[in-house]
């Protein structure tokens, strides 16, 4: 019997499938030496670790990653990429969970790292530079964190390293151009998993 | 020699005296650096958390702006090196990707402005003899150890730099300012300089880790030539005691080549290096 081929949502596509797509891996490759988790410089800090990560989003374990701290714990230094005797860059694994986290409004974990980003890219957005008393004003406020760095963020403002008033990008159309652009590896559905009865046993 | 330079947004504000100080070595090597036109942030991990399609479109615009303005581009930031070198092989390995680019940017890659780090300029292009034909005072009675950070080395089949787990071009260049370059293992673990902001008591751990290590290796002060590294290893270093001040190799470069405005750079760091210098007989 033959049904009718049908586009899945995004979301119903199977977590390993579309973190593949996103960061153009192969994380079924990872066989868990656990030599990217030994060489990681905030693994201490990690609840999973970033085999482990691989092993959930192997499992499909979707609302166990996305909620979990660990995806803003990476500090993108791609040790473990560079390590990996498979070859996958974990990193942009990482990459590609936050960025599904973001696509389902998922910011529990850390919000403090999420008002972050969101903060640095507006400024980027409308600047096309990054203003740092822009984004740690606006973060401190944000975040209602008003006194951590307060010392040296002065002290730096004082010495002319923090300039208060923006620069401002004159290709600014252009820019808000490349913000639109549209994600150039989408997960689709194959029309196999569309059709419930094709994965069945 | 001429180059395109492109600061990013680090060489404006917090990374200043990396700015000042590569721009006065330049000047002294009579090497011409040419501000890129109009350049834009490269949306550092930021973008690439939120979106590979902004991540590689950004650097992608900058890189249509060096290739009219017809040089190599040199960047001294170790993140913004790291992000066009990813578009830079992007363009070069995936004609579909390519197309996006083009697309999205408004312009057709020509391949004839590559994206250069500043140690590999220094190193490669101008060359080791050069340098040290231009110190009139050697920096002997300081030690110090090399700190390549990450994202100048990793991952290597996008930076194309040295050797990831051992490179040496930086000790090359302090060995040929005179300065005692300490041995250590970990001159490319992170400091974790992108959670600064978002997980100092990471960073904090990172950097006190780094820190003494240099100090058993014997070094009283830390090299940089990534601006992230630099102010995170500064800011996060536990006090009070005897905080080791990090240079920038081209402000230990001005210093040997001799250069009046370097007295101006000790005055904008987070830990003031200028007892270390006079220490090593090199202050004044």
């Amino acid at each position: 019997m033959t049904t009718a081929v049908r586009r899945q949502p995004i979301a119903d596509v199977p977590l390993m499938e579309r973190v593949n797509a996103l960061a153009e891996q192969q994380v079924e490759l990872c066989y868990h030496c656990h030599k990217c988790t030994s060489g990681c410089p905030a693994a201490e800090e990690m609840r999973y670790g970033p085999d482990q990560m691989l092993l959930l989003v192997q499992l499909g374990q979707k609302d166990r990653l996305l909620s979990s701290a660990d995806l803003w714990l990476c500090a993108g230094c791609e040790t473990c990429a560079t390590r990996c005797p498979n070859e996958i860059d974990i990193a942009r694994v990482v990459d590609a969970l936050r960025q599904i986290a973001r696509a389902e409004g998922v910011t529990g974990a850390d919000p403090s790292s999420v008002k972050f980003h969101r903060l640095f890219l507006f400024l980027v957005e409308r600047l096309g530079r990054m203003n740092e008393a822009g984004l740690l004003g606006a973060h401190k406020l944000w975040t209602g964190n008003l006194f951590s760095d307060l010392g040296s963020g002065a002290r730096m403002v004082v010495m002319g390293k923090i300039p208060l008033v923006p620069h401002v990008v004159r290709g600014r159309a252009q820019l808000r151009k490349l913000f639109g652009a549209r994600e150039f590896s989408m997960p689709t559905a194959s029309d196999e998993s569309a059709a419930p009865e094709g994965r069945g046993t | 020699m001429e180059y395109t330079y492109y600061p990013g947004c680090s060489l404006h504000s917090t990374g200043r005296e990396f700015h000042d100080s590569v721009t006065a070595v330049f000047r002294a090597l009579k090497i011409g650096l040419v501000e890129l036109e109009d350049w834009n942030c490269c949306g550092a991990s930021s973008a690439h958390s939120h979106s590979r399609a902004l991540s590689l479109a950004l650097p992608a615009r900058n890189l249509s702006l060096a290739q009219a303005a017809g040089r190599d581009v040199i960047m001294p930031c170790a993140a913004c090196f790291n992000r066009h070198k990813t578009v830079e092989r992007e363009l070069q390995s995936s004609p579909e990707r390519r197309r996006q680019l083009e697309q999205v940017v408004g312009f057709e890659y020509s391949g004839s402005s590559a994206v250069r780090a500043l140690l590999e300029v220094l190193h490669d292009a101008i060359g080791v003899e050069t340098i040290r034909d231009r110190v009139t005072r050697d920096l002997a009675g300081l030690p110090v150890v090399a700190y390549y950070g990450c994202l100048l080395v990793r991952p290597p089949e996008v930076t194309q730099f040295d050797d990831p787990e051992n490179p040496v071009v930086m000790g090359r260049l302090l060995g040929a300012l005179g300065a005692d370059v300490r041995p250590w293992g970990n001159a490319t673990e992170c400091c974790g300089g992108a959670l600064t902001l978002t997980q100092p008591k990471v960073a904090r751990r990172l950097v006190s880790r780094l820190a003494g290590r240099a100090r058993e290796a014997g070094a009283q002060a830390i090299v940089t030539s990534c601006p992230l590294c630099q102010v995170n290893l500064e800011m996060r270093q536990p006090g009070p005691g005897a905080r080791m001040p990090i240079f920038y190799i081209s402000e230990l470069m001005g210093l040997a080549f001799g250069l009046e405005e370097s007295r101006a750079w000790w005055t904008k760091h987070l830990i003031d290096p200028r007892p270390v210098l006079q220490l090593a007989g090199l202050a004044a």
